[in-house]
């Protein structure tokens, strides 16, 4: 399906262009560089929405798709493509941007250029990196990622933000470093086989010319990136740093969206580039996910700081999804794509709610806030909402991953569900027992004051909570959406390996 | 007596056109010191800059002409077989001119402000230029040993040519024992090598490799060649023969330290490649290994180095040894082709070409932008002197931070694509191991360019400072924006320079 319309391309540079018009504009115009920026970020997810509305949902291939020579002498060529794994995290990050934007502005205090600049960039890159289809593009949208989140934290953030900022990109390289070697070899070898040099993903995947023993490094290459990016068990010491220390719209993103990054990562240069290799070191991702969900949601509940809560919460939330993608079950994958769509909806609306807390209260220790319900019932309310959407209350968004992801791998990886399923309930400890500290009981002195939820941070929630229910509630129009490229996707694992998707009552369908 | 000597010598034929480059920077250089002795007063300020920048560009359009020659008609020996004009030669040529076109830029002012102003540095410049040239066409060892001194010999003059900094006294002092050292060494290798193989010409040595039975005197050959490669060590700065490198670039005038990163290596390397290329292919699994153990150690020693120092110009010096075991990784790669026969590997040619232009362009912006920050007396190059530099100038800051993240192997940067290059040419080798090194020093590497980001975004300017503000004059303001647009351009759309660098490497005679 070919529209005349660039849109993929589009979707890229709008927000790019955004920067450099920001770049343009007189330093000292605030107001105007903060619209300008605004406006760029609403007609990206103007542009999404649109994807969203013209996607094709009975197709499972890849749609709008573009591809253009870039160097021409590597096979390298500027590749865009969207398929139903794809489509609804390039929504979220068109959605979540304004809000992060418009909810976050606080903590542009300065340099409000700049701030926004980078702000445009980073989105660019992320859209990039999830709409790549050629090896080269996806590594550079990838890497470039870094730039733009490093002078947000290091600039804008909070605390050690210097440490915070350089450990997050060191992290990240060090991954990226692997996988640059392990892509080249990708590519090389696979010349080697046909005689052909080229970087396009769909090519490379299709054909599996490499012999399965050698993908297996190259499948570890790729995952010690997404691993360091998602991030897995002994990888992930630099996400609470980077999370806490962020400015509250750096976080929203963080979490958000570039979390993702890792997942999507393993599920379209893991098991699609190489789906005998995934197979085959499935045990250890599926253990160094349920480890992650145990380490973060106990990590989570040791915290003080209710952001550094809040940042390893998604230590845990991410090894469910690392949990669905590596049980290769129809409903297991269905619901890590949702997981991730949910936990960027609602993670992210934490990180907003927690960030209106610091603005008001100039601290985040769980210790200083008390009886917030009394003085800001409304706000109280929201956070009720966004919070039980974390944990995983049925009918809110929450559950439907997490429980998809769960039955999906009960198939598959039994045992490792049953202690997965543990981290479900101290999800409700950690969570509810930090809201019952900062919001229930009588407010001390400081927390008497504490403003009620403005009209403007009421309106940045609005879509976020409806959001909340609307997935919750009904889900169906995701997973319409979501299933066929996810069949395509297991079937084209079985078709590479040895693996075979159980059947169960003859029907695997979820929704 | 006398007329039978004329008789039978005989001149081997010169091909003048083949050497318009050299000629025209002969020819500038002795116009330069003309005009310094003669009419030194009379000359408006800046036209010693303006016309080397102009001779520089008039000897890269004759080296373009050259080179869609030798694009068309291949590669020639010229000079009765004592250089060769072909794809590596004149890419380094490049190299080496834009090196002289750009350190000009930065000198003008620099050299204004300093109280140095005068013909001779500029003249220098070029002079060392022309013996990089001749080093890069050589393809007999005495040529190239030429060539080598007449860059040396230059180059050590330049950097003890700041006369009222004692640093700049000691760097030349230094650079001069230790290149001096390092030359005998190279002679030494020389004479074995003549010894081993009966002529100083590559491709007569070569030659004598496959036909003759060099068995009997491979010790003399080893020797050579390993005193050979110590010499090289020594000029492309790669650990362990990078000793002076941090002392002598620290000390150099700052514009004169982007020179001697940029084409004073470009040149090494030239000839380097050429020697183990083509005149011992034939052992290339004798010297691979060293080259890989250079590779490694400059990596890692430069990179680790790097951080642990406080002042911006030793950071970069380090760096750079950094950047010599990337080029070097190219160089391993070219040599392990896993196809047996007398095949080298293109790409790893082509990726060491390419990273040393590259290169070449963002350290002399880099050392352009330092020579900025040291304000007058070339002496505010510590990391406090740059904090806060994005409030007072933003612009600069920025350009820094390209050119930095550039040298980190960020994408969208030129510096990127000759990481990427390195790296392609090495895991095609199948040369896992290195090309991972190469990789995690670069993560390394990149922490020292985030310690200057941040000192530079993310510090205050401390509140005692005393320092004047920094001034961007025009021509260095050209010569940032040129290394600016190079960097970025050519990191998104680096084709041009991809085949630039493939081709040169393609109509490489061996």
């Amino acid at each position: 399906m070919d529209t005349s319309f660039p849109l993929l391309t589009s979707i890229i540079l709008v927000p790019a262009a955004g920067a450099l018009v920001v770049a343009l504009l007189p330093k000292d115009q605030v107001r105007l560089v903060k619209l300008v920026g605004i406006l760029f970020a609403l007609a990206t997810a103007a542009l999404t929405i649109y994807l969203l509305i013209d996607f094709d949902k009975s197709a499972d291939g890849f749609q709008f798709v573009s591809q253009h020579v870039w160097i021409e002498a590597l096979g390298i060529d500027w590749h865009l493509g969207v398929d139903g794994i794809s489509l609804f995290l390039v929504v979220l990050t068109g959605v979540l941007f304004p809000l992060a934007f418009w909810g976050g502005d606080a903590d542009a205090n300065h340099d409000v250029k700049a701030y926004t600049g980078w702000m445009l960039l980073l989105e660019a890159g992320v859209l990039g990196t999830f709409l790549a289809l050629d090896l080269f593009l996806f590594f550079v949208f990838f890497e470039i990622v870094l730039v733009p989140m490093y002078f947000l934290i290091g600039g804008w953030g909070h605390g050690q933000r210097i440490y915070a900022a350089v450990k997050f990109f060191l992290f990240t390289m060090t991954g990226s470093a692997f996988m640059l070697v392990g892509l080249l070899a990708t590519v090389f070898l696979y010349r080697n086989e046909t005689g052909v040099l080229t970087f396009d993903v769909t090519v490379i995947a299709t054909d599996q010319a490499i012999a399965a023993s050698t993908t297996r490094w190259l499948f570890l290459a790729f995952a010690i990136a997404f691993a360091v990016k998602v991030p897995l068990f002994p990888l992930h010491t630099w996400l609470p740093d980077a999370h806490t220390n962020a400015p509250t719209a750096g976080s929203v993103i963080l979490a958000g969206v570039m979390l993702k990054l890792g997942t999507y990562g393993f599920l379209r240069y893991g098991l699609y580039l190489f789906p005998d290799a995934a197979h085959w070191w499935a045990p250890l991702f599926i253990t160094l996910g349920v480890i992650g969900i145990i380490y973060g949601a106990i990590c989570a509940a040791m915290q003080r700081d209710l952001k550094r809560l809040v940042a390893y919460s998604s230590v845990a939330h991410l090894g469910f999804i690392v949990l669905g993608t590596f049980a290769l079950t129809t409903e297991s994958i269905s619901g890590g794509v949702l997981q991730m769509v949910n936990h960027g909806v609602s993670t992210g609306a934490l990180f907003l709610l927690v960030g209106w807390i610091y603005e008001r209260r100039h601290t985040r220790e769980i210790d200083q806030l008390k009886g917030l319900q009394r003085v800001a019932p409304i706000f109280a309310g929201v956070f009720t909402i966004v919070m039980l959407s974390s944990v995983g209350l049925p009918g809110l968004n929450g559950f439907v991953g997490e429980f998809l992801v769960l039955i999906g791998s009960f198939l598959t990886a039994r045992w490792w569900v049953v202690v997965a399923a543990t981290g479900v309930i101290l999800a409700a400890l950690y969570l509810l027992w930090a809201y019952q500290r900062v919001f229930h009981g009588v407010p001390d002195e400081a927390n008497r004051h504490f403003p009620e939820l403005r009209l403007k941070e009421g309106l940045v929630m609005v879509p976020l909570v409806a959001l909340i229910f609307f997935l919750g509630i009904y889900p169906k129009p995701l997973l319409d959406r979501v299933e066929p490229s996810v069949n395509k996707l297991i079937a084209h694992v079985e078709a590479h390996s040895d693996y075979r998707q159980p059947r169960v009552g003859g029907e695997a369908s979820g929704g | 007596m006398l007329f039978a000597q004329t008789s039978t010598f005989s001149g081997p034929p010169v091909d003048w056109f083949a050497l318009t480059p050299l000629l025209i920077l002969t020819g500038g250089a002795l116009v330069i010191m003309l005009a310094g002795a003669l009419m030194d007063r009379l000359l408006p300020k800046g036209a010693y800059a303006l016309f080397t920048a102009a001779v520089a560009i008039a000897a890269l359009v004759v080296t373009f002409v050259l080179w869609d020659k030798v694009m068309v008609d291949g590669p020639r020996q010229v000079m009765g077989d004592a250089i060769v004009l072909d794809g590596p030669g004149l890419f380094i040529t490049v190299v080496i001119v834009a090196s002289i076109l750009l350190s000009a830029l930065f000198l003008d002012d620099y050299l204004r402000r300093e109280g140095l102003e005068g013909a001779e540095t500029y003249a220098l410049i070029i002079v060392s230029g022309i013996g990089g040239i001749v080093m890069a066409w050589s393809s007999d060892l005495i040529v190239l040993f030429l060539g080598l001194e007449t860059l040396s010999l230059a180059l050590y003059v330049l950097a003890a040519s700041h006369l009222k900094r004692i640093q700049s006294q000691e760097s030349g002092i230094k650079y001069f024992v230790l290149g001096g050292f390092s030359s005998a060494f190279f002679l030494y290798g020389v004479a074995l090598e003549y010894g081993a193989t009966g002529s100083t010409r590559l491709a007569v040595m070569a030659n004598f490799f496959q036909t003759g039975n060099p068995a009997s005197d491979k010790g003399l050959l080893y020797a050579g060649l390993a005193l050979l490669l110590v010499g090289f060590g020594f000029k492309i700065a790669a650990a362990p023969f990078h000793m002076w490198t941090p002392d002598v670039y620290e000390g150099a005038p700052t514009p004169v330290t982007g020179f001697l990163a940029s084409a004073s290596k470009a040149a090494a390397f030239a000839a380097l490649l050429r020697v183990v290329v083509v005149a011992f292919f034939q052992f290339r699994d004798d010297w691979r290994p060293v080259i890989y153990a250079l590779a490694v150690i400059s990596l890692f020693l430069g990179a680790v180095m790097a951080i642990v120092q406080t002042n911006v110009k030793r950071m970069l010096a380090y760096s750079s040894i950094s950047h010599v075991g990337f080029i070097l990784v190219g160089v391993e790669a070219l040599a392990n082709e896993p196809t047996s026969g007398q095949t080298i590997s293109r790409l790893g040619y082509s990726s060491a070409l390419f990273y040393l232009l590259a290169y070449a362009v963002i350290v002399l912006g880099s050392f352009g932008v330092v020579t900025l920050v040291g304000r007058t007396g070339d002496a505010d190059h510590s990391l406090d002197d740059y904090r806060g530099l994005s409030r007072t100038r933003p612009v600069l800051a920025f350009t820094f931070t390209v050119l930095l993240l550039a040298q980190a192997g960020v994408p969208l940067t030129v510096g990127f694509v000759a990481k990427f290059n390195v790296i392609s040419a090495a895991v095609d080798a199948k040369s896992y191991v290195i090309a991972i090194l190469a990789m995690l020093s670069a993560v390394i590497a990149a922490f020292l360019y985030l310690r200057i980001i941040v000192s530079m975004y993310l510090s205050d300017p401390p509140e005692d400072s005393v320092l004047p503000p920094v001034r961007v004059p025009v021509s260095a303001g050209i010569g940032l924006g040129i290394a600016l647009a190079f960097t970025v351009v050519f990191g998104f759309l680096p084709n041009v320079l991809v085949d630039f660098a493939k081709n040169a490497a393609d109509t490489l005679t061996l």
